[in-house]
């Protein structure tokens, strides 16, 4: 369902707000242009996301909400819609679209239920039942990891349809051959809808509860788009309203792209792009909207409000079929639900249930360490739940830029996350005090892994045992007597070179020590020779 | 019609008691069946088999010291747009022929829970859209008073059977007089809950927020029984009451001693009341005066509007209801290339005319540009009703009027057109935009000798004072 | 006040609806609706912007249900009743263009 101010204004309840465009202020080399015909164009998005929620059971039946099973099996008579079945609305369902409005701090409001009448068969009443004019939650923001902002106008809750598999006609086999018979429909239905012969219905996901959440036009480059996307798909994931899994379609993507010339302020016609199945489409489709937008513009064409549909193969978005007619859904109040106006005591235990969100993550990551944002590093830790992890190693002692280094290259593989902060602050004591080199400490975290052994006894059983200066010294000047031209050089050399010839030292060093000596102690020891 | 029909209440006193077993009454009433309804089509289903093995199932409770319930052994017939497991359900309608629902609704759940029996599935008005039976596509029930006369509509089958002493109770629907309107018309009980105070689940939806389902029966008695037995918070409907149900039979003959009883002037003076109904409704406020009550001539202007509220809100409603029968996942199916064709060939030849009117009537109230003018006003004379009806309720506690404006009406009277036969629903409608509840009660007959109806209404969940108020008058018919 | 219900509209509406109208049946539906809509008129002309919608004769409050799966349909009942199916599905012919 899509919402927009140009909708016709009928409002089947309540007063309907004419919807206001507001822009973020975005720094201008954010905007993603395109320049056609010598005209710059910038882009306007705005993404519309269907979560389907982490519930147990559908959004108005008790029919089991889970992917993946044979066809037509999770389903009951309000399912298949049967006649004389009632929806009555999933409380779970409710609290998650609370816990997601509070999440990125919009306001909980009293919602109505209302039908969308269309005819299509994986539809099993032939009409949806979605909020309309009084969403369950209205305006709140997402900050990206970069720092930019998005507003949305609203998230609704509303039911799935089912699912069609389109069957084409085998090809006539050789003369006489007989046609082969259904073993597996599944198999031989494509995606395709195209000339296909006839289609079968699964009604699996009938019913599945679904968040429904629209941004402001706020986003303004394809990788704030694939950004957006991301950060949302964290905090449904953090909050626990969905499995946020884009693969197995829990997350649905749809963008309304339009251009504008660079300058103008005024809106362009939208176009709203279907079927971005990866982050990776997503971003390729809206920077092809916007220069076939881009195009037809400069040319002197005009852009027809339409649904297109992104064809990843080809790396195009086309019209999608035209329908039977235009869109009338009659939307009028679901007669058999009443108003959903949670109590403000359960708004207040679910919001104080609510583990903190990745923006307030990324900001308490960034001042236990020290770091100032935005930051990748930071963002990546917490976009991989190790956040808490390297925290907890911070506060137990350990030196944040370390820790954040070995959490954000070494701990990412299987068990990485497992590793008990305490363990990564001794780890890194060692490696501080000079007992063990970068490398070495590296090759001891990976082991930790697997191995509930102290680090200390790791290295010890390794070998691993930093060399005393004495030792390092001889070891240097033995390098340094093999080596008296590049000696010269490195003595007497520029900047550039002398650069070049550390390198060069440090790794004969580390040669002849077997790696035990320290990159940061040769490198020190080499220019004190030097005199430098 | 003969009053020595056994009343339900007999019946399962009888059995409980092994007077008599549940087998020999439903075999009795099965006959009953065989012997009268090639004549008066009450029925489009008989399920003998199945009658027979519930009966046996009750004596087999009975003879092993268990008690079967209220309804022990009592004979129902349900109007065929409440889903029943396993047997065919139809509304009527061509576009569901065959179709076996895989559920039970919640009324034939509680019905069979407390003892009764189903003997069969009863004839309405395609989808319960129409005042006489006559939209069905199987052809029209009969009055049993008079064979040439319509037994009224939609709920027809259910109001017949019970007149023709096929069960002693059974199962209508009320979505603007259904049940009222034919038991008016055919001299039988008929009562509407309060909406809310029985599930709908399994009640195949004509217009959701009208719709509601109660008793046909013999007595007062009888209706109370089965209200109390289907009535009762359902987890199933949402806008289903939790409000406990009290208890119905304990107040039946508390008189209507000091009860103020209101008569609507506006409901006397409507379009097409027949002034020996007008005569009926005074002769049964004067008995109720009688009897000790106060009565009061009192003003519901708003009523007026009642009809054309209706005639928008339940299309609206039914239009939407109604899509889910495209031919996809049951009942059934025309050929056809595409899909898109497919669904039209079906919905073009299953539904009768009456339904498509309705459903062109509904689609256009809705479609954009006429929402606000149709059915968002609708739903706002709605309200008006409801606040007269309130204000009303401030100073009497029960409402008096005729049921239906005249009495029987020969079929083919009004098939050809639909506003005339719609002026049937003029009085019994604004309980149903009210959701208040409201029963029909025979009293009296007219010149041509069938019977006529008094309706009784009264605030939401006030059933009680329905019966006290019909129970007066059923002892004191004329 | 709108104008009355047109040949047009009752085609357009009968679209929407999924039902083929012959004719004769267009003409007959689009009188019978006018005369349903003109009596309906009378509510047309009512001023009541001060007085709110009823959705739903009895104020209840919020509804829910608590998450926990029940019963399941058996398949092959369901696919016995449907008019036609292949390997668990429901058979439908082909359909023309994507949901909207």
């Amino acid at each position: 369902m899509s919402i927009t101010s140009s909708d016709p204004a009928r409002r089947p309840e309540g007063a309907g707000s004419a919807a206001t465009v507001v822009y973020s202020t975005v720094d201008s080399d954010e905007i993603h242009t395109v320049t056609a015909g010598g005209t710059t164009y910038e882009l306007v998005c705005g993404l519309e996301v269907h979560a389907e929620l982490a519930t147990a059971t559908k959004m108005f039946s008790g029919a089991p909400n889970h992917f993946g099973d044979a066809p037509n099996t999770n389903i009951d008579p309000v399912t298949l819609g049967l006649p004389g079945t009632l929806p009555v609305v999933n409380e779970k369902a409710v609290e998650l679209a609370i816990r997601f409005g509070l999440a990125v701090g919009a306001e909980i409001r009293r919602s109505v239920f209302a039908r969308k009448n269309y005819f299509y068969p994986d539809m099993p009443k032939d009409f949806q039942i979605s909020q309309y004019d009084l969403p369950i939650v209205s305006e709140g923001t997402i900050e990206l990891p970069g720092g930019h902002v998005v507003g949305l106008e609203r998230a609704h809750l509303e039911e799935d349809t089912g699912k069609s598999a389109h069957v084409h006609r085998p090809r006539p086999a050789a003369p006489g051959a007989v046609a082969s018979g259904d073993a597996d429909p599944s198999r031989r239905g494509d995606g395709r809808i195209t000339g296909a012969d006839h289609s079968l219905v699964d009604y699996n996901r009938a019913g599945v509860p679904l968040l429904e959440i629209v941004s402001r036009p706020h986003v303004r480059s394809p990788e704030q788009a694939r950004q957006y996307v991301s950060e949302l798909r964290s905090i449904l994931v953090a909050a626990g309203v969905s499995d946020g899994k884009m693969e197995e379609g829990s997350l649905r993507v749809d963008a309304n792209v339009s251009v504008r010339p660079v300058g103008s302020d005024g809106l362009g016609t939208r176009c709203e792009v279907k079927n971005l199945n990866s982050l990776r489409s997503l971003g390729r489709a809206i920077e092809h909207e916007a220069r076939r937008q881009a195009d037809i513009l400069a040319a002197g064409g005009a852009i027809e409000q339409q649904t297109r549909h992104w064809n990843e193969a080809t790396g195009r978005t086309s019209t999608m079929r035209s329908k039977e007619e235009a869109d009338d859904y009659r939307y009028f109040p679901e007669p058999d639900l009443l108003p959903i106006d949670p109590d403000p005591a359960w708004i207040a235990e679910i919001g104080a249930a609510l583990p903190p969100m990745p923006a307030a993550r990324r900001a308490a990551l960034a001042a236990a360490t020290g770091v100032t944002l935005p930051d990748e590093t930071v963002a990546l830790l917490v976009e991989r739940d190790q956040d808490a992890q390297a925290t907890a190693a911070v506060s137990a002692g350990a030196d944040p830029a370390r820790v954040l280094v070995h959490v954000s290259q070494n701990l990412s593989g299987e068990g990485g996350s497992d590793v008990a902060p305490e363990r990564i602050a001794a780890l890194v004591g060692l490696e501080t005090s000079g007992a063990l080199t970068a490398t070495q400490a590296k090759t001891v975290l990976a082991e930790m892994v697997t191995s509930d052994a102290a680090p200390a006894d790791i290295a010890t059983a390794r070998g691993f045992e930093a060399m005393d200066t004495g030792a390092l010294e001889a070891m240097i000047d033995e390098v340094i007597t093999g080596h008296e031209d590049e000696w010269e050089q490195f003595r007497t050399g520029d900047d550039k070179a002398r650069g070049k010839l550390t390198g060069f030292f440090v790794g004969q060093v580390m040669r002849a020590s077997k790696g035990q000596a320290d990159g940061k102690a040769v490198t020190a020891l080499l220019r004190s020779r030097a005199s430098l | 019609m003969s009053e020595s029909f056994i009343s339900a209440r007999e019946i399962a006193a009888g059995v409980r008691s092994g007077e008599w077993t549940a087998r020999q009454l439903v075999d009795e009433h099965l006959a009953a069946i065989a012997a009268g309804d090639g004549e008066i089509h009450a029925f489009l289903h008989v399920d003998v088999e199945g009658a027979r093995a519930a009966a046996d199932a009750v004596d087999a409770q009975v003879a092993a010291g268990e008690d079967p319930g209220p309804l022990a052994g009592v004979p129902v017939a349900l109007k065929d747009n409440l889903t029943t497991r396993g047997v065919p359900t139809t509304c009527s309608s061509r576009i569901l022929e065959g179709w076996r629902p895989p559920y039970d609704a919640t009324v034939v759940a509680r019905l069979a829970a407390a003892g009764a029996v189903a003997v069969g599935k009863t004839n309405l008005d395609e989808f319960a859209m129409g005042s006489s039976t006559e939209n069905s596509a199987f052809g029209p029930t009969r009055n049993p008073h008079d064979t040439t006369r319509v037994p009224g509509g939609s709920s027809g089958g259910s109001a017949a059977a019970v007149a023709a002493g096929f069960a002693p109770v059974s199962l209508g629907s009320d979505t603007g007089g259904s049940i009222r309107q034919p038991a008016a018309l055919c001299g039988v009980v008929g009562l509407k809950p309060t909406y809310g105070r029985v599930s709908r689940y399994g009640l195949i939806a004509f217009a959701s927020s009208l719709d509601q389902v109660g008793p046909f029966a013999r007595t007062v008695s009888d209706a109370a029984l089965v209200l109390e037995v289907i009535g009762g918070h359902d987890p199933m409907d949402a806008t289903s009451t939790t409000e406990d149900q009290p208890d119905y039979g304990a107040h039946l003959d508390d008189g209507v001693d000091g009860l103020r009883v209101g008569v609507i002037t506006e409901m006397l003076e409507m379009e097409g009341v027949a002034s020996e109904v007008v005569a009926q409704v005074r002769a049964a406020a004067e008995a109720l005066a009688g009897a000790g009550a106060k009565v009061t001539e009192v003003s519901v202007p708003a009523v007026t509007y009642g009809l054309s509220a209706y005639y928008l809100i339940a299309p609206a409603e039914a239009s939407s209801n109604l899509a889910r029968f495209d031919g996809v996942r049951y009942g059934l199916r025309v050929d056809a290339p595409t899909t898109h064709e497919m669904m039209v060939a079906t919905r073009t030849q299953g539904f009768g005319a009456e339904v498509k009117r309705r459903i062109m009537l509904g689609t256009y109230a809705l479609s954009a540009g006429y929402y606000d003018a149709f059915y968002g006003q609708a739903q706002r004379v709605r309200t008006l009703i409801t606040r007269d009806l309130a204000a009303a309720y401030e100073e009497v506690d029960v409402l008096l009027s005729p049921t239906s404006p005249t009495t029987a009406f020969a079929l083919g009277d009004k098939t050809g057109d639909p506003l005339t036969m719609y002026l049937n629903d003029v009085c019994t409608i604004p309980s149903n935009l009210s959701g208040d509840p409201a029963i029909s009660v025979p009293y009296g007959t007219g010149s041509d000798g069938l019977p006529i109806g008094v309706q009784v209404m009264a605030t939401a969940l006030a059933e009680v004072d329905l019966f006290r108020t019909a129970r007066v008058l059923e002892g004191a018919r004329p | 006040m709108s104008e009355s219900i047109t040949r047009d509209d009752v085609a357009h509406v009968a679209r929407l609806a999924r039902l083929a109208l012959t004719d004769d049946e267009l003409d007959t539906f689009t009188g019978q609706l006018a005369a349903v809509l003109d009596h309906a008129r009378d509510v047309e002309a009512l001023d009541l912007a001060d007085v709110a919608p009823t959705a739903h004769p009895l104020a209840l409050g919020t509804v829910l249900r608590p998450d926990v799966v029940g019963p399941t349909l058996d398949r092959d009942e369901v696919l016995a009743c449907a008019p036609q199916a292949e390997g668990g599905r429901f058979r439908v012919p082909a359909i023309l263009g994507e949901a909207p």
